[in-house]
């Protein structure tokens, strides 16, 4: 089972391939409209993603009104 | 479809609705893969009237507010019909504002009833302010069995046995209370009656009519009023079915245009362009010989197609295209925010009709809409039947504000008759758009005359609403604009807020990072782009309230927008 920090750490790496941003420039409690330069359109794509790579079902419910990394993680940590 | 003329309310057109088409699908919910459920015109009449019997037990009569907090699915619909069955009010709330959002609309409002997702009451009996929460009944969907309720009670219980009685409810009478915006200082809930409802159902399904077999995918949601009209009242009032999706991820949006042969959709103009944008690298995927016959037949559409659209032309040109739209689509509807020209005329060209229009919530809808008749990509259309458009103080070039008049057009805003007034004027609504109609009588939008800005995504946000966010802030005042308020620009798209800073002494990093820090907090639609720095006391009114204008005026005149705002 992963820590909550391994699960933010994925996300980050997931994020910076995904919306090609360098690694080094997004932090866990960075915006993430706003450092990835996103859309709600593509965060639900990141979702997507993010199902993907965990195998868990994460409902569009589940990031609204979520903007950062950490907040993220604590959401998919809980349904692993 | 129904003859609306012939009925005083939304209730009871739909209830003549489900005895006319019993055994046509009025809805379909899918869950990804999954189908959650697929309802007959029959067995939606069967899940809603015990819900209407509760909800009458319960203390529901003629003029109860019930609200509604929900993302599409069945159960909105089913609610919606229950309260206008049972005589209530519906006040449609928008799932996402915040938990103390939820609050302050609900009480605003006056809401005695909810019916909300499980979720969302959880998140709302976690929030600051439950204290004060007054509804007296709550209803909520999908709560886990061992869930806390905190004292609401669940949905898919809240049946009772007996016929419930039919509350008559007149045209004038209010039919539903809408949040236009406005959730920090001053909510703007519009109150729409009957009539402005059934009026823009006939306005509207005379262009785009309905019928049974007709698909309408449900995206937007639905306590739009564009979803409420042609997601909801529309396809119902005519027999047709509603599909909704329980998420809205790009490739299960796509997936359900095949699966369920869909007609129309309706969407904002964020969404629109997102298709565009993958189509478009579908397009440059192509082999090279595959591309250039592709745009040879494209260019061949675009030729035969331009005095008006010709569907079945279009399907059998371009095959592909059409088949991964599922082969019946008629139209997509797009509407909440400015579209942008180049994106229409991207999918005019491969015969995808995108019906673009302008309206607002206070209209009850949809105003103007492009008929086709030719395609113009720049401009929104012509009025609909019934409705009257005119601009206010024209300039030599004909640009004035555009103001409506016809059936549709709302009561008034709740509780606020100060706002209802400067709103409505002799009988016609200040849109506070900017704008002129051309020689072939069509709408041509350009820029706005109020301080407020839409976003892509169909959001209106007043700049009033979000100061709040920027209380405390080191300094001795400070106001939100739209810039293009400040410095007027004719045109619809790149809408920004920027904050007017009067420092004590100097703007510092340390007041610039707790400013980006707050902006920060609020959601994306609602941030400043940029800061202006005014050394200069504010003008305000006896009650000290700031001159929004006045002060605008002066900083126009002082300053150019290039020069004033400093990026955040």
């Amino acid at each position: 089972m992963r820590t909550q920090e391994q699960t933010l750490e994925e996300i980050l790496n997931l994020a910076s391939n995904h919306f090609k941003v360098s690694r080094e420039e997004i932090s866990p409690d960075d915006d993430f409209f706003k450092k990835l330069g996103i859309n709600s359109l593509q965060a639900l794509e990141l979702l997507t993603r993010l199902e993907n790579h965990f195998s868990v079902e994460l409902p569009d419910y589940e990031i609204q009104g979520v903007t950062d990394f950490r907040t993220l993680a604590e959401r998919i940590q809980s349904r692993l | 479809m129904l003859d609306l003329r012939d009925y005083s309310s939304l209730g009871e057109a739909l209830r003549a609705a489900l005895e006319q088409w019993p055994d046509e699908t009025c809805l379909i919910e899918a869950d990804r893969e999954r189908e959650n459920c697929r309802l007959t015109y029959r067995e939606f009449k069967e899940a809603a009237l015990p819900l209407a019997r509760f909800l009458q037990n319960n203390g529901m009569v003629s003029g109860t507010r019930a609200a509604i907090i929900m993302t599409n699915q069945s159960k909105w619909l089913i609610s919606a019909y229950a309260i206008f069955y049972a005589g209530g009010v519906l006040v449609p709330l928008d799932y996402k504002l915040s938990p103390a959002e939820y609050l302050q609309l609900l009480a605003h409002s006056r809401s005695e009833v909810l019916i909300t997702e499980y979720h969302f009451w959880r998140a709302m009996t976690q929030a600051d302010g439950f204290n004060d929460f007054k509804v007296k009944t709550v209803l909520v969907t999908e709560a886990p069995a061992s869930a806390d309720l905190k004292g609401a009670l669940r949905w898919e219980e809240a049946k009772a046995a007996g016929e419930p009685v039919f509350i008559k409810r007149e045209r004038k009478d209010w039919a539903c209370i809408v949040y236009s915006s406005g959730t920090g200082g001053r909510p703007k809930g519009c109150v729409l009656m009957h009539e402005n409802y059934l009026e823009q159902c006939m306005a509207l399904t005379s262009l785009y009519p309905f019928w049974p077999g007709v698909r309408y995918l449900s995206v937007l949601p639905t306590n739009h009023a564009i979803d409420f009209m042609v997601g909801f009242i529309g396809p119902f009032t005519c027999g047709a079915a509603v599909v909704h999706l329980r998420t809205l991820r790009p490739e299960f949006v796509r997936d359900a245009f095949p699966r369920y042969k869909i007609t129309y959709m309706a969407l904002v103009p964020m969404v629109l362009k997102n298709l565009e944008k993958g189509l478009q690298a579908r397009f440059d995927e192509l082999p090279k010989v595959k591309r250039f016959v592709f745009d040879r037949l494209r260019a061949i559409n675009r030729k035969l197609t331009r005095k008006r659209p010709n569907l079945k032309l279009s399907r059998a040109l371009l095959k592909q295209v059409h088949a991964a739209f599922g082969g019946e689509l008629r139209a997509l509807f797009v509407g909440g925010a400015f579209m942008d020209p180049s994106t229409l005329q991207f999918f005019y060209d491969l015969g995808i009709q995108v019906a673009n229009g302008y309206g607002l919530t206070e209209a009850g809808t949809a105003v103007t809409l492009n008929d086709f008749n030719p395609f113009r990509s720049d401009t929104v259309g012509r009025p609909l039947p019934g409705m009257e458009v005119k601009i206010i103080e024209p300039d030599a070039d004909g640009v004035g504000q555009v103001a409506v008049r016809s059936k549709t057009v709302m009561s008034h805003y709740l509780d606020d008759a100060e706002l209802s007034a400067e709103t409505i004027v002799d009988g016609w609504l200040m849109t506070g758009d900017l704008g002129r109609i051309d020689e072939m009588g069509h709408l041509q939008l350009l820029g706005r005359a109020k301080n407020m800005i839409v976003t892509e995504g169909g959001k209106n946000v007043y700049p009033e609403d979000i100061e709040n966010a920027f209380e405390g802030l080191a300094v001795k005042e400070l106001c939100v604009f739209a810039a293009n308020y400040i410095w007027p620009r004719r045109e619809m798209t790149g809408e920004q807020l920027i904050i007017v800073l009067n420092p004590e002494q100097e703007i510092t990093d340390a007041l610039k990072a707790d400013l980006m820090a707050r902006n920060r907090r609020l959601p994306d639609f609602k941030r400043v782009s940029g800061y202006v720095e005014w050394q200069r006391d504010f003008p305000r009114t006896a009650s000290m309230k700031i001159k929004r204008n006045i002060l605008a005026d002066e900083i126009r005149s002082q300053t150019g927008r290039e020069s004033a705002v400093k990026e955040l």
